[in-house]
């Protein structure tokens, strides 16, 4: 029996605004929809993996939504890395399928981030006055650090190392925008530039508005299986060649370098049990929370040598019709951010390799990379997906 | 060295939650001396102060540093939802390179924030936010 790991289903649910829903409607939306693309029962699904963490005054836990789905499940995985939890859940199901812990596994992810919390996640503050803090963020807490904040720490020392600028930077969320423009959901689809990302204001020094990713509503779901069950089901599976993942720190404080991440350790791990290499992906997904995660994932996977993506993007490679078209779907920048992306490159990844990209597919789509980013760059999940299994 | 500490009338920002570890850090702080640990079997030092020394699981000591380093990377918060820092912004974040060698978070004070560089020389002073608790800040040398 052949127990390659396929992924066979993909659920949206309603993105980018969805005041009706709460999060665990997104979850149940998004699995329903899921289900229904695989062409399984549900009766079928023994593996049950979510991150939880939607937000809100929700609870979305991976035993509470077992429960509330009532999976009986011989496989549970809660693995929380923040937005890159779904990568590294494709790893740890890729692990499972294999060795027949479960059959037929369903991942899940819901959240009203924006209709509950508003935009709050990025700037809004974590930390309160008089609040006691407990942990490593005690070491932090006190002195008013955003989400955006940890980033632009990144992009700082960036350019300060290799000279990347605001402009690049820029190129790449008008790449991802002029995607988003194919996209009739997308929540930002008016046509921009990267004056009209310069000229947007700063919201943490060097990053800009216009560098930073949406926030909104949104849920997603995907159904992995063994290569033998999906003979039997509609869709064309797509295959797990590889994925690995990797931490370097949590708290940004603890970040060790700044212009690199896991995926260092990680992307070689992935092509390794894919057997295969760079130039034989033909699109990436990345977590895109702001322009710089974009780049030192780039190039931290290896897909240009540490300093070169600057010059890289700003030739275009990125953008439709490039080397590696990134983000499809218009990204988070763009299209949807409703606070852990992460599942949704893996959405986007599987759709575009059974060429149902509509306008923005990419020709002869054979192999797609997804890497999430969790925390402050500080997980990094790699996952390699593609048409046909070596 | 003992360095600076600045009082205030009414702390309002977020306070440590004192732990086995961290009581000797925030109270050190307190009384002008910033710390952090060495290991007594490899050597490695480390920020924040752990359990463990993080390199080789050993029993870490604690080493008071000389507080002078320089900017490593920053950050001028530009926009903050929650109160009491949205009354202070802009304001700068940066990882400050410590003499020693560990990188160690902070904010930036006692000047411009547009003026703030990596490699920018900067030294240690403190603010008492509680008896037992002292805020490590940082400003140009």
């Amino acid at each position: 029996m052949d127990r390659t790991p396929v992924i066979v289903g993909i659920g949206l649910s309603e993105y980018p605004v969805a005041p009706d829903l709460d999060g665990v409607q997104h979850h149940v939306l998004a699995a329903q929809r899921a289900i229904a693309d695989a062409g399984i029962e549900k009766s079928m699904i023994d593996g049950y993996v979510n991150a939880g963490g939607g937000g809100g005054m929700m609870v979305d836990d991976a035993v509470t939504m077992a429960e509330y789905l009532r999976i009986d499940h011989k496989y549970i995985d809660g693995t929380m890395t923040g937005g890159s939890s779904f990568e590294f859940h494709v790893q740890h199901l890729a692990a499972a399928i294999r060795d027949g812990l479960c059959d037929t596994a369903l991942v899940t992810y819901g959240s009203d981030q924006l209709s509950r919390m508003g935009r709050r996640l990025g700037t809004g503050g974590f930390q309160r006055a008089g609040q006691r803090v407990a942990g490593p963020i005690q070491y932090e807490a006190a002195y008013g650090n955003s989400l955006v904040g940890s980033y632009a720490m990144h992009a700082m020392r960036h350019m300060h190392e290799y000279g990347t600028t605001s402009e690049q930077l820029a190129e790449i969320a008008v790449g991802i925008r002029e995607f988003a423009m194919l996209n009739p959901k997308a929540m930002y689809r008016d046509p921009m530039t990267v004056d009209d990302v310069l000229n947007s204001r700063m919201i943490a020094d060097p990053l800009h508005k216009l560098d930073c990713c949406a926030i909104t509503d949104g849920g997603g779901a995907f159904v992995i299986t063994t290569a033998e069950r999906a003979k039997d089901l509609p869709q064309d599976s797509i295959y797990v060649l590889g994925a690995a993942g990797g931490q370097t720190h949590w708290n940004v404080s603890q970040q060790p370098d700044f212009t690199t991440s896991a995926g260092a350790k990680a992307a070689p791990i992935a092509f390794g049990q894919a057997g295969l290499t760079h130039d034989d992906v033909d699109m990436l997904m990345f977590y895109d929370s702001f322009t710089i995660t974009c780049l030192i994932l780039l190039e931290s996977l290896g897909f240009v040598k540490p300093g070169e993506g600057g010059p890289f993007v700003a030739e275009g490679n990125l953008k439709r019709g490039g080397k590696w078209p990134l983000n499809t779907d218009g990204g988070g920048l763009s299209s949807n951010h409703p606070g852990m992306r992460g599942i949704f490159l893996i959405i986007e990844a599987v759709r575009q390799l059974r060429g149902q990209g509509g306008e923005s597919q990419v020709p002869d789509c054979e192999v797609a990379l997804a890497a999430g980013s969790g925390g402050w760059l500080s997980c990094i999940g790699v996952a390699i997906l593609g048409r046909s299994h070596p | 060295m003992t360095a600076e500490v600045r009082t205030v009338e009414e702390w309002t920002k977020p306070l440590p939650q004192l732990d086995g570890v961290s009581t000797e850090y925030w109270q050190a702080a307190s009384e002008g001396r910033l710390l952090i640990q060495q290991c007594p079997k490899c050597g490695h030092k480390q920020w924040y102060p752990r359990a463990l020394c993080t390199a080789c699981a050993a029993d870490p000591e604690w080493l008071e540093c000389s507080g002078r380093g320089e900017i490593h990377t920053f950050t001028v918060v530009r926009q903050y939802g929650a109160k009491p820092f949205r009354d202070e912004l802009p304001y700068v974040i940066a990882m400050v390179q410590l003499e020693e060698g560990p990188m160690i978070m902070g904010a930036v004070t006692d000047i411009d924030p547009d003026a703030v560089r990596i490699g920018m020389a900067v030294e240690v002073y403190f603010v008492k936010a509680a008896d037992d608790v002292g805020i490590p800040y940082w400003r140009p040398v």
